[in-house]
């Protein structure tokens, strides 16, 4: 399969998506992959399974402040930088590129940078939705070490990072990031094919490229927007997503706590959810929702509000009083729920004194009627 | 006695009213627009002039809100060629000026659009030094080909210092008479959109010329020679030569003419405005006697942009709104009679059923010439399906759950009931249906800062009041009275993924116009 210049529209609105209301506005990410596939073409799409095992995959990514992004855009060429000076340190090839992330902008970086490059980009991520930090990877839960890594600006500058885990790695990183003015572009996680076929959430780009699609059919056809989305997840390795509320949004607070917009959202439920209050757990993305004060909802599973008449997400920096959303919630694939995967971004790991439920176990009854992909149907089995 | 003569040059209508010297309403005349748009401004100040028997030359002030800006993008008329000069190289290459522009205007501005060395990183710190060189080759590239130029630089909301020395470069090569338009002073943060809108700036000057110069004739003609303003979108003033340089600001100042004028008219300075026209009704916050401003990108033209405008709500139901009762299932709407409604409506004795009939028909409003009868059911429930949508409309652009006045204006809302759910108290004030002319008559100045602060080394307070000080020195520059400016909006908004507590503050404030002597000496420094 090949990503052309017009699936980058309907990837942009699924990242989104599975952004969980963070992840960046995808916008500038967008004009960037379509400004480097007009110059040098579609992008090949390639199958994890179809990785050789010694292929070399490099994950790529925007780290920093997506609203330093949507001002100092990139020159273009940075990413290809911190590429080539992987390449130099490990004396080795680059065979394909991959998303670090898939939700929100970073599912746009490795098309502009492959597009350049003539290198196909791996269906596949190490995060499955948006998180905020580097150590918040698959890749790392699977012990592949996020270093060495590169970090690179508009200038030319590389800088290379040699840590001894993956939470230093954020770290340095980080604080390099700022340096370089808020904002770097990343190579990290170096891989083998074998290593991303063991560590990868599989199939997000085309999963993406899919919801933003639904809603573009949805619109011309007049069917309802939200539904087609749900609809377009069954199928997928996340399984059916699940609409969770209806309702408007009564109270937002924010703060900004260590670089994160850390904050909660209140909805007051309309139509069928009309007397039931949800409350919306966000640090950049949505993390814990509960109604009526019971968990419904938790990291790592997909928490999205979104429009209901356009089926468009809405995301945390938009949200405001008498906004009307639809919440949905989509399952994560199981990779993302293991002990070792919970360890990381669970929600205790944030700060929420909660167990993680998956939300087939939540939703029993609907997911006996719609069905679960085959490695979770343990989770019905068990009530 | 001095006057003041405001002016809204809408859609369907030219509304002319006269102040006094206390702000009292003298006169007031509402005429559908002509083709000929400065024959009808013409025509309806002289109306004015002759129902209140005032002296022309006791017209000090005239101030014009006016839809030509936008509609000239809109229909593509008479629009400047521009050289588009960005500053940031070498970051910002990886998406040229015109991105996602429409594809005739993309084709047409192109041809002219340039990426230099310059521009600044978030903190204010230069991302490349200026250069200078190429500047200059530019400009002598586009000499005598393009009617303007906009120049973009990133961050110049932190810094404008490389937008200021660029336009002093082009100045010198191509002189005094081409328009510079630089993006600091058109939008904020998000360096695509706020470029889109000072290229569209550039591209109307000329439009804004002939527009102001039509202006000041029509009046000369009629032998007021007053100090004239334009109306921004945010409410606020600006002086004739200051809207030569900065046209697109008077993009949407129409509702918000309206809201300002309904502050005015009721003293109140946090309140619900509706206002309700013959095809559309916006509904409109305002947070210390000014519009909320809206977050979202908003287009123009088919190009996005991130300028500031009134954070409307707008539904298509309006007193020549068309009700349908389709086998049960009533429709209002979002077509309109509009101003053919004294010939179409039923009230008027025509054959076309519309919202203000269904008032009519049950007695909430008396307008026309003819009585209306419908089935009293079904003219209830088609009215109750209206006012449904109004209340939904209000419910979404509320701030709080508590109740909230409201303000209604606009000369359908004679059509709305005196109670809706979620607020508190319904205020019709008197010449409500003139209120967008009154807010531009009466108009305050304000000055602006919308920019990214880093915290570090400092505290929350000292950056707000850095913030604070900018705002009023804009304000200043702009013509308001020093003594008289306060702060009408503050607000913080934090950085995302990015550590070290960077904060976006934006800060407005306003005051009242300066006597002219004193702003037009601040204005040439401003200038110069």
């Amino acid at each position: 399969m090949r990503v052309h210049e017009q699936d980058l529209e309907p990837l942009s609105v699924g990242a989104a998506i599975l952004g969980a209301g963070g992840g960046g506005d995808p916008l500038i990410g967008k004009l960037m992959a379509q400004q480097a596939m007009a110059e040098h073409g579609a992008v090949e799409l390639l199958d994890a399974a179809d990785l050789e095992d010694e292929a070399v995959v490099f994950p790529v990514a925007m780290m920093g402040a997506p609203t330093v992004f949507l001002e100092k855009i990139p020159a273009g060429d940075e990413t290809s930088l911190a590429v080539q000076r992987m390449e130099r340190h490990l004396n080795q090839r680059v065979t394909a590129l991959c998303p670090v992330e898939c939700g929100g902008m970073n599912s746009m970086i490795p098309f502009v940078v492959a597009a350049r490059m003539g290198l196909p980009v791996v269906d596949g991520d190490g995060m499955g939705r948006a998180f905020p930090e580097l150590q918040m990877e698959t890749f790392h839960v699977f012990g592949v070490s996020g270093t060495p890594a590169c970090i690179a600006d508009e200038w030319g500058n590389v800088v290379l990072f040699e840590t001894v885990d993956n939470y230093r790695l954020e770290s340095f990183a980080r604080a390099c990031t700022v340096k370089m003015g808020g904002y770097s572009h990343l190579v990290d996680y170096p891989m083998t094919g074998a290593q991303m076929k063991q560590s990868a959430v599989r199939g997000t780009i085309s999963m993406c490229i899919q919801l933003g699609r639904a809603l573009e059919d949805a619109k011309r056809e007049h069917r309802n927007p939200v539904e087609a989305v749900l609809a377009a997840t069954a199928g997928t390795l996340y399984g059916h997503g699940v609409r969770l509320f209806f309702g408007k949004v009564v109270d937002v607070s924010r703060r900004t706590r260590d670089g994160f917009a850390v904050g909660k959202a209140v909805l007051r439920g309309v139509e069928q959810d009309a007397d039931r209050e949800m409350t919306i757990e966000f640090q950049n993305e949505n993390l814990v929702a509960l109604v009526d004060g019971e968990v419904v909802a938790t990291v790592p599973d997909i928490i999205a509000l979104l429009d209901p008449e356009t089926g468009l997400p809405v995301t945390n920096e938009r949200l405001r009083y008498g906004q009307r959303a639809v919440v949905i919630g989509i399952p994560t694939p199981q990779i993302m729920r293991t002990d070792a995967a919970l360890a990381v971004w669970g929600p205790r790991q944030f700060g929420y004194d909660v167990p993680f439920i998956p939300l087939e176990q939540k939703n029993a009854a609907f997911y006996r009627q719609v069905g679960v992909p085959k490695d979770k149907e343990h989770l019905l089995a068990a009530k | 006695m001095s006057y003041r003569l405001g002016i809204d040059v809408g859609g369907t209508n030219t509304d002319v009213v006269l102040l006094d010297g206390d702000n009292r309403v003298v006169a007031k005349r509402k005429r559908p627009d002509s083709s000929d748009i400065m024959t009808g401004i013409r025509d309806a100040v002289r109306a004015v002039l002759d129902d209140s028997g005032v002296d022309p030359v006791a017209i000090s002030q005239a101030m014009l809100g006016t839809t030509q800006v936008t509609n000239a993008i809109i229909e593509r008329r008479d629009l400047n060629d521009v050289a588009v000069v960005r500053l940031g190289a070498p970051a910002t290459r990886a998406v040229q000026p015109l991105a996602g522009w429409p594809e005739d205007l993309r084709r047409r501005y192109q041809r002219f659009s340039y990426i230099v060395g310059g521009g600044h990183e978030f903190d204010g710190r230069e991302i490349a030094p200026l250069d200078e060189k190429e500047l200059t080759r530019i400009a002598r590239e586009v000499k005598g080909q393009v009617g303007a130029v906009a120049i973009s630089s990133v961050f110049s909301p932190v810094n404008a210092a490389h937008e200021e020395r660029a336009a002093v470069i082009f100045r010198e090569e191509l002189g005094e008479d081409t328009p510079i338009s630089l993006s600091h002073q058109i939008g904020s943060v998000g360096l695509l959109e706020r470029e889109n809108a000072t290229v569209l700036n550039a591209a109307v000057s000329k439009v804004a010329k002939r527009a102001t110069v039509s202006f000041q004739e029509a009046l000369a003609s009629i032998g007021i020679h007053a100090n004239l303003y334009l109306a921004q979108n945010d409410g606020t003033l600006m002086s004739v030569e200051y809207a030569l340089l900065y046209p697109i600001l008077t993009i949407a100042c129409g509702p918000t003419n309206s809201m300002r004028g309904a502050a005015y008219l009721t003293g109140l300075k946090d309140a619900m405005v509706v206002d309700v026209g013959g095809t559309s009704t916006d509904v409109g916050v305002l947070v210390h006697g000014f519009p909320r401003e809206s977050f979202i990108a908003v287009e123009v033209g088919g190009v996005r942009t991130n300028f500031r405008m009134p954070d409307l709500f707008s539904i298509g139901l309006g007193g020549g709104s068309i009700v349908r009762d389709l086998d049960g299932d009533l429709q209002i709407g979002p077509d309109s009679v509009g101003y053919r409604i004294v010939e179409e409506g039923r009230c008027f004795g025509g054959s076309q059923t519309t919202f203000t009939d269904i008032a009519v028909a049950l007695g909430r409003a008396r307008v026309g010439t003819h009585p209306v009868t419908l089935p009293r059911n079904r003219a209830q429930a088609a009215y109750d399906l209206a006012i449904a949508r109004v209340t939904e409309a209000i419910d979404r652009m509320k701030t709080s759950a508590s109740a909230v006045p409201l303000i209604l204006v606009g000369g359908g809302s004679v059509l709305l009931p005196d109670a809706f759910e979620g607020v508190s108290e319904v205020y019709r004030p008197d010449n409500y249906d003139v209120a967008n002319a009154i807010g531009a008559a009466i108009a305050q100045v304000s000055g602006r800062v919308d920019r990214i602060f880093a915290m570090d080394h400092r505290s929350r307070e000292e950056v707000l009041e850095e913030a604070q000080a900018i705002a009023f020195s804009e304000a200043i520059r702009a013509g308001a009275d020093a003594s008289t400016l306060e702060v009408v909006e503050m607000e913080e908004v934090p950085i995302a993924y990015l550590p070290g507590n960077a904060v976006r503050v934006k800060v407005t404030a306003a005051g009242t116009l300066a006597s002219y002597e004193r702003r037009g000496a601040k204005d040439s420094h401003a200038r110069s």
